[in-house]
């Protein structure tokens, strides 16, 4: 006898086309154009943000930086969609995320500049910080979640995962645990298509990688990632959803530079790849949209850029002025201060080992 | 140890309502060394429960819950499997204090027993102290008997660091003692000098204690035994302090000699006391590959022989 031992499927959402067009019978109703505009302020933030990182970068001013550009619909749209007491948790490229929950900018730089203050988030914004083994983070965002619902609080947690991130054992285990314990968890696969230089095709054969949300006996969902409307409706019902447990939403996006400024993508993909998905943008997107709503001009353009640049500046300004204290490795690790390390810190000071170069 | 081990669990699962308890096979069937025997029945399986089998996710787990607000308590069944969660300690449960510059901080313990001598399958015998010590940030706890177990468990839970409570299997059952009833603790960061001696220091800890114990009983040793208790971060003072007044050091542990505690311990006694040293530095230790299969482990545990043959040497230099 054969029958059907599951029965189910994965759908594709989009809400807004690459022309600025959308569907007024499916457009989330409490999307009002003063909405759009905000969330297209803060993709045009991100993306100034990402473009002075990449070019202090340069100037030897920053650490290496993996930029964001191209990633903006996906990470605002999920961010705008987050009520105030639900938390993120990133992996190293939610840079848009950051900045929509209000991260001050100085805060940004100062992590990228190579400083642990960097992760100093304030309560407010909802985030952990930045994590850099790949996947590691989904396991937390589980365990975060466990403790909204142990704590009885509302919250729900939104957890970032790479297209890449999907092929390791403690995405599959975070997503695992988050279905046997009914957790109010949203994960985001951020599929920007490319592994540094992995393509998404090496990762997996699954058609999608929403589907791999079915092993672990969750909803999963793919949108057009580079769509800040259907972003933001996915994860707006994931959320509202979340007490009945955890969905997978996939967000198909496209990673429009490099992995990190140690990386060159010349070297691996072509530039009629990378031109395909600029006529994709999802910031050039929102302002057709805009713009043919009659909402927006050259003159709002153009004062928008002027107080990005004045935010990103000033941002810069305040981090380049932070001066660190290496004490403060040492005093950070218990919470306690034991003999042997305070002697190590003691040793360090008395030989002057910390002057600055 | 057992007993104490789940007392000092079941008063602290009553102190503080933000605790659980979580891994494989602890809910109903109480862990298979039947440490959180009870719990659940008691506490209810909101508060004790069975976890997934996946290691890595019940360390990233605990690590999430911590920043949540709670005070997860996660057993790894056995120490040969915590490996699997190797990543997120190390590069998560070890860090996030000084990556937050101490904004965000894990209080959490990962529980596992570890060492051999009862004849395990393959992986079920490691001694993985070190792993857990090199890289700072772990607190890495390893009691030798009961009245520590529970003092130094009930500390632990009491602090806001990510602990690695390791529990040698051999010393579950191996001996009773009578222990306080109440919530006491026994202090971390502390050894314990088991006996006073003046004719030799042995530092020891884990399954090793007692059985050093044992041997310088036997042979009426006036032998000062350290027992470490707490791996990481070690306590210098004491040993150092000892070494001083004895003039000789001998280290015995199960693990592998090479880049284990013992050549933790003889640095720093190198460093601060060898001009008071009357012998060279000793070890007593498991030789320096992979621990074994049950039916050969007899040849690589350290044993009576070994320690006594070592005490009469260093006490002939």
């Amino acid at each position: 006898m054969l029958s059907k031992a599951w029965d189910g499927s994965v759908n594709y959402c989009q809400m807004m086309d690459e022309q600025g067009n959308i569907d007024p019978l499916i457009f989330p109703k409490d999307l009002d154009d003063k909405k759009i505009i905000e969330m297209y302020r803060w993709m045009t933030l991100t993306r100034a943000a990402d473009a002075k990182a990449l070019s202090l970068q340069r100037q030897g001013r920053l650490q290496t930086y993996g930029p964001s550009m191209g990633q903006e619909a996906t990470q605002i749209g999920t961010a705008m969609a987050m009520r105030k007491d639900d938390i993120f948790v990133p992996n190293f490229r939610q840079h848009g995320v950051f900045i929509a929950r209000g991260l001050p900018l100085d805060v940004f730089y100062l992590y990228w500049k190579g400083y642990e203050e960097g992760c100093i988030i304030p309560k407010e914004v909802g985030g952990m910080p930045y994590i850099v083994p790949v996947a590691t983070q989904i396991p937390h965002a589980m365990g975060i979640a466990f403790a909204q619902k142990y704590l009885k609080k509302d919250a729900a947690v939104v957890g970032f995962v790479g297209d890449g991130g999907t092929s390791e054992g403690d995405f599959y285990e975070g997503i695992n645990f988050a279905g046997v314990w009914k957790l109010p968890l949203v994960i985001i696969i951020e599929n920007n298509q490319w592994a540094i230089s992995v393509p998404r095709a090496r990762q997996t054969a699954a058609k999608t990688l929403a589907q791999k949300a079915v092993a672990a006996g969750l909803p999963g969902v793919q949108v057009d990632g580079n769509d800040v409307v259907a972003v933001y409706k996915a994860v707006t019902d994931a959320i509202n959803n979340a007490k009945g447990g955890a969905t997978v939403i996939e967000c198909v996006t496209y990673r429009m530079s490099m992995h990190t400024t140690a990386d060159d993508p010349t070297k691996y993909r072509s530039d009629a790849d990378v031109a395909m998905w600029q006529k994709k943008d999802p910031v050039a997107r929102v302002k057709t949209y805009l713009t043919k709503k009659g909402v927006w001009d050259d003159k709002k353009e153009q004062q928008l850029a002027n107080d990005n640049k004045e935010e990103v500046d000033a941002a810069v300004d305040k981090a380049e002025k932070f001066k660190p204290d290496p004490k403060s490795m040492f005093t950070n690790i218990y919470s306690f201060m034991p003999d042997v390390l305070k002697a190590e810190m003691d040793a360090a000071v008395e030989a002057d080992f910390w002057q600055e170069e | 140890m057992v007993g104490a081990l789940n007392n000092a669990l079941d008063l602290m699962l009553k102190e503080n309502d933000k605790l659980v308890v979580f891994g494989e096979d602890v809910g109903k069937d109480g862990g298979v060394f039947r440490v959180t025997d009870g719990l659940q029945a008691k506490y209810g399986d909101g508060r004790v429960f069975d976890s997934p089998l996946a290691e890595s996710g019940i360390a990233g787990a605990a690590i999430g819950m911590a920043i949540g607000g709670m005070h997860p308590v996660a057993e790894m069944q056995f120490a040969g499997f915590m490996f699997l969660g190797f990543s997120q300690m190390v590069n998560h449960a070890a860090r996030y204090r000084t990556r937050t510059r101490g904004n965000v901080t894990l209080p959490l313990m990962i529980r596992t027993p570890v060492s051999g001598g009862v004849k395990t399958l393959e992986h079920h015998s490691e001694s993985p102290e070190i792993y857990w010590s090199h890289m700072g940030g772990i607190v890495v706890i390893e009691p030798s008997n009961p009245y520590d177990a529970k003092g130094l468990m009930i500390k632990a839970l009491r602090m806001t660091d990510p602990v690695v409570f390791l529990e040698p299997t051999k010393l579950y059952r191996l001996f009773k003692q009578n222990i306080p009833d109440e919530a006491y603790e026994v202090p971390v960061g502390k050894a314990a000098v088991m006996q006073e001696g003046t004719q030799l220091t042995i530092v020891t800890y884990g399954t090793m204690a007692p059985l050093v114990k044992d041997v310088v009983a036997k042979k009426k040793t006036d032998a000062e035994i350290i027992d470490l208790r707490t791996i990481n971060p070690i306590d210098e003072a004491t040993i150092i302090a000892s070494a001083k007044k004895t003039g000789r050091v001998l280290i015995v542990h199960e693990a592998s000699m090479s880049f284990g505690v013992g050549a933790e311990v003889a640095a720093r006694v190198a460093e601060k006391a060898i001009f008071e040293l009357d012998a060279p530095i000793m070890r007593v230790a498991g030789p320096s590959l992979p621990y074994p299969f049950p039916a050969y482990e007899k040849y690589w545990v350290p044993n009576a022989t070994r320690i006594s043959q070592a005490i009469d040497k260093i006490l002939q230099e």
